[in-house]
């Protein structure tokens, strides 16, 4: 057990594996995803109160989940960092925070478009919108304080002691908002009250999420071995990976001729 | 160490004074920005002055280890044989005490001006008197953590006013419920655990972050 | 031959891509007086630093009296002097309540030592002037008065004589002799001449 984590946890290693994992999962994401989009859109009936606008759904409640995980995601690898010093998982930290923030902001996107036709606003001030915002300014800050600190290891030692602090925080602030809303929202607003959802339209949502999710390790892997090759770009390996392929003038070419040979 | 804090806090007195003005000036802005009504002004006194000591709390702790910082001070207090932790602590609480004190003696004025109800002055008080440790001692983490950078004030900002959401919002409501002649204990009780928690927990990963920062 | 004090084993050091030092071995025994040497920006003070415990080496470990000194911390540090650029003296404090808190800081009180102390480094008479009234080199004294009330093993100086004038340089190297032969180790940069009657090890970096 010990001995597979730190073989994971070395970047070369994961370089290499990863590249033989990343067409399946790519091509595994593209999958769910055609199919979830072709469920929401066609498969599912149309809401008898929202029409069609209730289709954003499939988008918002994925994405929602989704930026929730990722903050989770984040601080685990933030606390890997703080124990063990693993450079992967700082590099793990370094990838996920813009990509948990974009989705973030995703979602309180998607909460808009769905919200104005449904209540004729762009913004209200519920407990889970105004959750999502705060989230958002906690991946901000994650954000801000990593790349106010040169040195790459010292950026994710602090990210990842506030991402912690985040998540210690989290509960605590959905709690004072939950009992905010209360004080001063009539419940009239709930996004996704919906008492019995038949299964032709929750089932494309399970499909959407788990495509989401797939998405993410794409994206992860992605961003994970670029920045693998950009911190260890004075090793050995990287510096024979880069050099064995004909002259190549971009990064994106590179890196699409090393994942044919990883795999 | 209580001592030496609290002598260079009188030497400078101007770091005690200039959270103090501001404080005065923020509030003083509402009712300039918005309106001068007594009635709207009782509405929202409670929480415009929580902000704004919220406001002048933050921009204070920029230089809460600052100095230390930049004279050395800090490396010897990482290096002395007794735990960081509780010279952390210490450092806080100080600071706490002479910074923040001010603007929660200073805020039953600015609670007449802005036409407070009587039955609030209370739950304003003790909301202030439970809350800003809570956020002395979260925000000390956060000025660890950009202790080394330059321009550090407004990332500090930054990372930390998300964390403070919650001590807002039950301040608030207890402030509101006071107003209405209702009881506001459940809030001051869940005010009092977070300081509790934050007593318990935040000394340590300042401490921490004070060991990341000197690291860089 | 006597058992080291500070062992240090396979120190390496880097900033990202900036490789400072690697496979750095070397140990002190009591009464030795280790130059650490080498160009500027060859990581002299990150060395002395990571001696300190102030920053972790990226690889290898530092032993004090064979236990590492992140686990033997509190002894460790007990028995640790370490004076950097700044050593902690507050400007608006006067040279005695700074002396006062730096020895606090380590659970002493010494009222008497601490005026015998300012006085050997030649601040007598300016004990109650704040330290920003005084010239760079009377600030450095007023920090290098710790070596006059010091008990601890372990002395770190990193360029202990930036500003300091003859008299005061020969002051403490006599302070530094008697601290090597009493069974000290000294660790120090410094781009000044010594004479020390002790014997002196070098450590060139870079």
């Amino acid at each position: 057990m010990w001995t597979w984590f730190h073989k994971l946890s070395s970047p070369k290693w994961f370089y290499q594996i990863s590249g033989r994992w990343l067409p399946w999962i790519a091509c595994a994401a593209v999958l769910f995803l055609t199919a979830g989009l072709i469920m929401a859109l066609a498969y599912a009936p149309a809401d008898y109160q929202q029409g069609n606008s209730f289709r954003i759904m499939y988008i918002h409640v994925p994405s929602a989940i989704l930026a929730q995980s990722c903050y989770m995601m984040m601080a685990v690898a933030g606390g890997i960092v703080l124990i063990w010093r693993i450079k992967l998982a700082e590099m793990a930290l370094k990838c996920i925070a813009p990509f948990g923030a974009s989705i973030t902001f995703l979602a309180l996107v998607t909460g808009g478009i769905w919200g104005y036709p449904t209540w004729g606003t762009w913004w209200v001030w519920d407990a889970r919108g105004t959750s999502m915002l705060i989230l958002l300014f906690l991946y901000f800050g994650v954000i801000a304080l990593q790349s106010a600190i040169s040195t790459a290891s010292g950026a994710a030692r602090a990210g990842s002691l506030l991402a912690l602090v985040g998540l210690v925080n989290i509960p605590i602030i959905k709690y004072s908002v939950e009992w905010w809303n209360t004080l001063h929202q009539p419940a009239t607003f709930k996004l996704t009250e919906k008492p019995s959802m038949p299964v032709e339209m929750w089932s494309p949502l399970l499909v959407m999420v788990i495509a989401f999710y797939l998405v993410f390790g794409v994206v992860l892997i992605l961003r994970l071995r670029n920045e693998i090759l950009e911190r260890e770009h004075k090793t050995n390996w990287v510096r024979k990976l880069i050099e064995t392929p004909i002259e190549s003038s971009t990064t994106s070419v590179e890196k699409t001729s090393a994942t044919k040979r990883g795999a | 160490m209580i001592g030496r804090e609290l002598l260079i806090a009188a030497r400078y007195p101007a770091e005690i004074l200039n959270p103090l003005v501001f404080f005065l000036m923020v509030v003083a802005l509402f009712p300039l920005g918005i309106s001068p009504e007594p009635e709207f002004l009782s509405l929202i006194a409670g929480p415009v002055i929580w902000i704004a000591a919220l406001l002048a709390l933050m921009l204070s702790l920029d230089s809460l280890f600052k100095n230390d910082f930049d004279d050395g001070s800090l490396e010897q207090l990482l290096i002395s044989p007794s735990p960081i932790a509780m010279m952390v602590l210490v450092k806080v609480i100080t600071h706490w005490f002479t910074t923040v004190f001010p603007i929660i003696l200073l805020a039953p004025v600015l609670a007449l001006m802005l036409h407070l109800p009587a039955e609030g002055y209370g739950a304003l008080f003790l909301t202030l008197l439970l809350g800003t440790p809570t956020i002395s001692l979260i925000g000390g983490i956060g000025a660890a953590l950009t202790v080394g950078l330059h321009r550090g004030g407004v990332l500090l900002s930054l990372i930390v006013l998300p964390l403070f959401i919650p001590i807002l919002v039950f301040s608030a409501s207890a402030i509101e419920a006071a107003n209405m002649g209702m009881l506001y204990n459940p809030q001051l009780a869940i005010l009092a655990a977070m300081l509790l928690l934050a007593l318990l927990a935040a000394p340590f990963a300042t401490a921490f972050a004070l060991k990341i920062s000197i690291n860089n | 031959m006597p058992q080291a004090l500070l062992r240090a084993e396979n120190l390496l050091f880097e900033y990202d891509d900036l490789l400072l030092f690697e496979d750095l071995n070397f140990s002190a025994r009591p009464g030795e007086v280790i130059y650490v040497e080498g160009p500027n920006g060859s990581g002299k003070t990150t060395l002395l630093k990571i001696l300190c415990g102030l920053i972790d080496p990226v690889e290898g470990q530092v032993y004090w009296q064979d236990q590492r000194i992140n686990s033997a911390a509190s002894h460790y540090r007990e028995n640790l002097l370490y004076l950097g650029h700044h050593a902690g003296i507050k400007s608006s404090l006067t040279a005695r309540e700074n002396l006062k808190w730096l020895l606090s800081l380590r659970g002493v009180r010494g009222r008497v030592e601490i005026e015998h102390a300012l006085a050997l480094s030649g601040l007598a008479g300016f004990e109650d002037i704040p330290c920003g009234y005084l010239s760079a080199g009377q600030k450095r004294r007023v920090s290098l008065a710790r070596m006059f009330i010091s008990n601890e093993k372990v002395w770190i100086l990193d360029e202990p004589f930036t500003a300091i004038d003859k008299g005061g340089v020969a002051t403490l190297e006599s302070a530094i002799n008697q601290h090597a032969e009493q069974g000290g180790v000294v660790f120090i940069t410094t781009h000044q001449q010594m004479n020390l009657t002790v014997p002196t090890e070098h450590l060139v970096l870079g």
